[in-house]
C-alpha cells in the first residue's frame, strides 16, 4: 500500500474535475427524520457540494450499483419460429465515493460470492470492475458494531481511502487506477507530523464504538440454540417485510421472472432481489413451504449472516452496519437479538 | 397469434360494472403504446353495460365495482352464470373498496345528504366474492394495466400467475423511498400485497391499503409499531377501513373511539 497527502482544496477541485469525465455517486442528505436525524442515501451527485462526507450511515447500503435491486439479465426475441438471445453488461465507468470501511468489506464479501464463487456472474463482474472506489474513514455511527466483527478497517477493495486530518486527507492508495487518478492532482509524501496525526485519529475512531456485538464461538452457539425461544420472541414482532435484506450491504438473494411482452414479440428476464424473510423464500413445488413461520425466516436470516457464511467462507457476512437494525420498523436489531442469544446460552 | 409456433387462445371477455368509479374498466383503454397489442390478444365483447341478453358470448367475466343495491345482485349471478371465469376486477369488486366506508355511518343521514328529498334504495356495500363465488381477483384503485397486461400474457400462453406475496415495503424500499414511518407517518406498506410498485409512499402519501393484505400479514406488531410512534387507533381504523380488506386489523385497533361520527 501507497499513502500520499492531499489538501482539501485540491481534493475539491479533484472531485471536480472527475465530475466532468464520470458519473459519481455520493452520500446525499434526502431527508431529516422525524426525530431530527438526517438521513443520507448513496445516490448520483453533480457538484461537489451536493456530497455529504460527514454523514454518519445511509439508509440503503451501495450494494445497488453492483447487484441493483431490480435488473434486466437478458432479453429475447421471436422471429419466425426461432429466437434470439441479448445480453447486456454495464460497462460504464462510474465512482463511488465516500464509502466506509463497512461498506468497502460488504463489497469484499460479496466478490466471494458473486465474482468468485461457483456460479459468478458477468452483470456483478461488469459492475465491479467498472466502479471506482474512494473511501472515507469516520467517527463510528450510533448502534455500528462493525469493530466486534473486524470490518472497521479495511487494507483493499478500493482505489483511494481517505482519512481526515482536518484540513487534508491522509491517503492510501490499493490500486493502478488510484495512482493514475492521483497524478492528476497535487498531493505531497506523508511527513513525519501525518503519520502521528493519522494514527491519532485511527485510536479515536477505534475509542469511539459504543456498540459492542459478542462473536465469540457465535456460530456454535446459533448451533446449540436452534430451538430458542429468542426466536419465538423476536419472530413474534417479525412484519416479513424484507426490509432488512434490501438495506442490507451484504444479502444478495434473489428471484428470476421472464415477462413477456403484450404483442408476444419479445420477452425478458428479469433479476429481482428477494429476502429470506418473505413468506414464500422457501415455498416450493406442491405449496409446500419449509419456512412458513416467520420465527424460523428471521432465524435463518441470522444463521446465514452469522453462521452459514462462516462455514463456508471463515468469516461472517454480516460487517456490522446495523442499517437492518435502524430501518427494521419492528425494532429487530442484531445487536439486541444476539445479546438475547448470549443470555439464553448463561441461563 | 402464434407464440414459438403454439397457437394461443384468445378469450373473449365481458366488462361489467356494479358501483363504481369506472376507473378500472378504463384502464383497459389506458397504455396507448401497447392498446393495440392488447386487443388482439383479447376480445372485448362487452364494455362498460351490464348486458341482459342470455346470448352474450364470453369466457371471461371482468367485474368492476362492489354490490350497493339489491338490483346488483341479481345481474352479478346472471353474469355468474353465464361465465366461465369470473374476476373481482379492481378493489372496489374485491373488497369493497371507498364504497364501503358508507358501511359505518347512518343510512338515512347519508341518503339525506346525497340525494335530499329523493332517497335511493341502498344496502351495505359488499365485495363480489360476498355474493358469487369468484375466481380470481385483481387489486389495486385503480387496477394497474401493467399487471393486467401480465395476468393476461400468462393467461393466453398457459402459464401460471401468481401476485407477489410479501408486503408493498419490499418494492418501496426498491426504489429508494424514504420510509413514510421515520417521517412520523402512517403508511400500511408493511401489512399490504406488493405488486403496486409503490407509487404511494414514494408520492409522499403512505400506502392506504388497495391491494388488501399481503401474505400471513402480521396485524399485532404493526398497531403496536404504529402507536409507538403515536399513531393513535381512531388513525388506524380510519386508515385501515378505507378501501376494505383488513377487517381483522380493524378489530383489534378499538383503543381510542372514532375521531369523527355523523349524527344520525
Ligand atoms: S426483521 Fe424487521 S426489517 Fe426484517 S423482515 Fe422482519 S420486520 Fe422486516
Ligand atoms: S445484517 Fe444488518 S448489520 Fe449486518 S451487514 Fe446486514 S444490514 Fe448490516
Ligand atoms: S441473509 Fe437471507 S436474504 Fe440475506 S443473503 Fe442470506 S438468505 Fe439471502
Ligand atoms: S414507506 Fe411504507 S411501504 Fe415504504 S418501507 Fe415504509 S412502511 Fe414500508
Ligand atoms: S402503495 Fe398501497 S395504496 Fe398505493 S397503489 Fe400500492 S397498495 Fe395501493
Amino acid at each position: 500500500m501507497l499513502f500520499r497527502v492531499i489538501t482539501k482544496e485540491a481534493f475539491r477541485k479533484f472531485v471536480n474535475t472527475l465530475l466532468s469525465e464520470i458519473e459519481i455517486i455520493a452520500p446525499r442528505k434526502v431527508a431529516t427524520d422525524y426525530t431530527g436525524r438526517s438521513i443520507y442515501h448513496y445516490l448520483p451527485v453533480d457538484r461537489f457540494e451536493d456530497v455529504a462526507l460527514d454523514y454518519d450511515t445511509t439508509r440503503f447500503s451501495a450494494k445497488t450499483y453492483f447487484t441493483p435491486f431490480k435488473e434486466n439479465l437478458a432479453s429475447y426475441s421471436f422471429q419466425n419460429g426461432d429466437w434470439t438471445q441479448s445480453i447486456r453488461y454495464r460497462g460504464v465507468t462510474r465512482l463511488i465515493l465516500g464509502l466506509h470501511a463497512c461498506d468497502i468489506n460488504a463489497l469484499l464479501k460479496l466478490d466471494k460470492v458473486m465474482a468468485r464463487g461457483p456460479f459468478p456472474s458477468p452483470h456483478y463482474i461488469a459492475r465491479r470492475k467498472n466502479t471506482l472506489i474512494i473511501g472515507i474513514d469516520h467517527d463510528p455511527c450510533a448502534g455500528g458494531f462493525c469493530r466486534s466483527l473486524g470490518t472497521d478497517t479495511v487494507t483493499h477493495g478500493f482505489d483511494l481511502f481517505l482519512t481526515d486530518l482536518g484540513d487534508r486527507y491522509f491517503v492510501a492508495i490499493d490500486s493502478d487506477r488510484g495512482f493514475s487518478m492521483l497524478q492528476e492532482v497535487e498531493n505531497t509524501e506523508v511527513t513525519e507530523d501525518d503519520r502521528v496525526e493519522y494514527s491519532a485519529v485511527r485510536r479515536r475512531i477505534a475509542k469511539g464504538f459504543t456498540t459492542h456485538v459478542e462473536t465469540h464461538n457465535l456460530p456454535n452457539i446459533l448451533d446449540i440454540e436452534f430451538e430458542s425461544p429468542v426466536w419465538a420472541k423476536w419472530g413474534a414482532k417479525c412484519l416479513s417485510c424484507g426490509t432488512c435484506a434490501m438495506v442490507c450491504p451484504t444479502c444478495y438473494c434473489y428471484g428470476v421472472s421472464q415477462e413477456f411482452s403484450m404483442d408476444f414479440a419479445s420477452a425478458r428476464k428479469n433479476k429481482q432481489l428477494y429476502s429470506c424473510n418473505l413468506y414464500d423464500f422457501a415455498r416450493v413445488a406442491g405449496d409446500h413451504n419449509f419456512r412458513a413461520r416467520t420465527s424460523t425466516r428471521l432465524k435463518y436470516r441470522y444463521y446465514h449472516q452469522h453462521r452459514g457464511f462462516v462455514e463456508t467462507y471463515n468469516e461472517p457476512m454480516c460487517v456490522g452496519c446495523n442499517r437492518c437494525g435502524n430501518a427494521c420498523l419492528a425494532g429487530i436489531s442484531p445487536p439486541e437479538v444476539i445479546a438475547d442469544l448470549h443470555m439464553e446460552e448463561k441461563a | 397469434m402464434k407464440y414459438l409456433n403454439i397457437a394461443a387462445a384468445k378469450p373473449k371477455v365481458g366488462v361489467f360494472s356494479l358501483t363504481c368509479c369506472e376507473g378500472c374498466a378504463l384502464q383497459l383503454a389506458n397504455k396507448e403504446e401497447t392498446l393495440a397489442a392488447f386487443l388482439s390478444a383479447v376480445d372485448v365483447v362487452n364494455f362498460r353495460e351490464i348486458s341482459s341478453d342470455k346470448s352474450d358470448d364470453y369466457a371471461i367475466a371482468l367485474i368492476e365495482g362492489s354490490i350497493s343495491r339489491e338490483d346488483e345482485v341479481a345481474s352479478l349471478k346472471a353474469i355468474r352464470d353465464r361465465a366461465k371465469v369470473l374476476v373481482a376486477y379492481g378493489t372496489c369488486a374485491c373488497f369493497g373498496g371507498v364504497n364501503r366506508l358508507k358501511n359505518v355511518l347512518d343510512f338515512d343521514w347519508m341518503n339525506r345528504e346525497v340525494y335530499g328529498e329523493t332517497p335511493k334504495a341502498t344496502s351495505p356495500v359488499r365485495p363480489v366474492r360476498e355474493v358469487v363465488p369468484v375466481d380470481f381477483e385483481i387489486p389495486g384503485c385503480p387496477v394497474s394495466k401493467a399487471e393486467v397486461e401480465r395476468i393476461v400474457t400468462h393467461l393466453v400462453l398457459g402459464l401460471p400467475f401468481a401476485y407477489p406475496v410479501y408486503p408493498v415495503c419490499v418494492e418501496c424500499k426498491q426504489r429508494f423511498t424514504v420510509c413514510r414511518f421515520d417521517l412520523g407517518e402512517l403508511c400500511l406498506g408493511p401489512i399490504t400485497r406488493a405488486g403496486c410498485n409503490a407509487p404511494c409512499p414514494a408520492g409522499g402519501l403512505g400506502c392506504w391499503g388497495c391491494r388488501g393484505p399481503a401474505e400471513a400479514p402480521n396485524y399485532e406488531e404493526f398497531l403496536e409499531l404504529a402507536r409507538s410512534r403515536g399513531i393513535g387507533d381512531a388513525e388506524l381504523r380510519e386508515r385501515l377501513s378505507f378501501f376494505g380488506g383488513f377487517d381483522s386489523a380493524y378489530e383489534l385497533a378499538q383503543d381510542e373511539p372514532l375521531a369523527v361520527r355523523p349524527v344520525a
